[in-house]
């Protein structure tokens, strides 16, 4: 998956998650300031997103994804080839 | 060598009564949003909690409980002095030793039933109903009370955004006995050690040797706590279903831990359930009560029409531990 098409797919999952148009979900907002996910919801999105990607996000590494570049990062670092 | 008797009970056991106690104090979020610095806006969102319940003065573990359990008692039509055996779940009630229970048990006017308190937590009344079934089955006892009650308030940091406006009280109770058909299906429980700090009271002797000592307050991580409670217990709740052969499409109410509205809501989604089952929402009124969310709930339903005699419910309840236990009940 390119960098784009994990941006995109999870986009989905904010969107579905937290109601936030998927056009909005871009690289550089960060999720609670700029698009509002609060931290509850930021859990499910993180849920989602490892199922979808085959990933596993700690518990610890959450707090370091502040903003959908972070999260899209860490997604492309830990997906496996 | 002579062979020692043993004794075995009836086949199956139910609950055949359920009963609550509700606190007198109506505390809305206005009352607890200045000392978080927060709003009932954000409270309501993150929670679902509009008002909660604390007790007053007059209410304690013990008053409460005995409330609770005259209420189930009566509607299992039974006479108190059949009870003999009383459980309570409870972890508010402030003294290591004796127990709740034989104080519940004698202010009830039980016939020197066996009573005793568990410890686990906000999932301690589905442990006790667990211990009930077999204690019944087994012949140990022929009808049990168990309840589950807490006084959150006198342990709850006012001042902590994590746990002020989640935590409160109150007491419910049901009793279980013997049955024709079977009332409760299979246990699905265990525990998760590893995230023994996730929510917890402080070491009482570090609290004796502080120079501002204060009151066991609770403290909890929400986040992991929300992901735990409402991923992994989504499918602990879908083992009960699958040990009692019920799908979801026979299910008629979900009862799970008031612990949070979005962990309701979360759980209710990752298991599909249809929108045929009718889910307790005791917690937006009701505040989290540890371990008597999920009787007070139950008794809720059945006053409001919404579980009818007959009906399957879905316990599951679940908290500090990490412990969780989960079984599917028929409503009296």
């Amino acid at each position: 998956m390119s960098t784009e098409e994990i941006r995109a797919a999870l986009a989905d999952i904010v969107n579905e998650v937290a109601g936030i148009p998927a056009d909005d979900v871009q690289l550089d907002k960060s999720f609670s300031d700029d698009l509002d996910v609060d931290s509850l919801s930021m859990v499910e999105v993180v849920v989602e997103a490892e199922e979808k990607f085959g990933v596993t996000i700690p518990d610890d590494e959450v707090k370091n994804l502040k903003t959908v570049g972070d999260a899209v990062a860490f997604i492309e670092r830990n997906r496996a080839a | 060598m002579s062979a020692l008797n043993v004794e075995t009970g009836p086949a199956h056991a139910a609950i055949l009564g359920v009963g609550a106690y509700r606190p007198s104090r109506l505390v809305p979020n206005a009352d607890v949003v200045d000392a978080i610095d927060s709003s009932d806006e954000w409270i309501q969102q993150r929670s679902g909690i509009r008002t909660r319940r604390f007790a007053d003065e007059s209410e304690t573990v013990i008053s409460m409980a005995v409330g609770a359990s005259r209420g189930a008692v009566e509607s299992a039509g039974i006479d108190m002095r059949q009870i003999d055996c009383v459980i309570v779940a409870t972890v508010s009630h402030l003294l290591q030793t004796p127990s709740a229970a034989t104080a519940i048990a004698h202010e009830l006017g039980t016939d020197q039933a066996a009573a005793f308190d568990i410890s686990a937590a906000c999932a301690g009344f589905c442990h006790g109903v667990a211990l009930a079934n077999d204690m019944v089955r087994g012949g140990s006892a022929r009808y049990a009370l168990v309840i589950g009650v807490e006084k959150l308030s006198d342990i709850t940091d006012p001042t902590d955004r994590g746990t002020a406006f989640i935590f409160a009280d109150g007491a419910g109770a049901v009793v279980i006995g013997p049955s024709e058909t079977p009332g409760i299906g299979p246990v699905v429980w265990g525990s998760d050690g590893e995230h023994y700090d996730h929510i917890r009271t402080p070491d009482l002797s570090d609290l004796v040797a502080s120079d501002q000592p204060h009151m066991p307050y609770l403290s909890m991580k929400g986040s992991e706590v929300f992901r735990w409670a409402s991923f992994a217990m989504a499918k602990v709740a879908q083992q009960a279903l699958d040990r009692a052969g019920i799908t979801v499409d026979q299910l008629n109410c979900f009862v799970p831990h008031q612990a949070n509205n979005r962990i309701t809501d979360t759980m209710a989604r990752a298991m599909k359930l249809p929108p045929t089952v009718r889910i307790a929402r005791d917690i937006i009124d009701a505040g989290n009560t540890s371990a008597a969310s999920v009787p007070m709930a139950l008794h809720r339903m059945i006053e409001e029409g919404d579980a009818r005699s007959g009906d399957t419910a879905l316990l599951i309840a679940f908290g500090a531990g990490l412990s969780y236990a989960a079984q599917v009940v028929v409503v009296p």
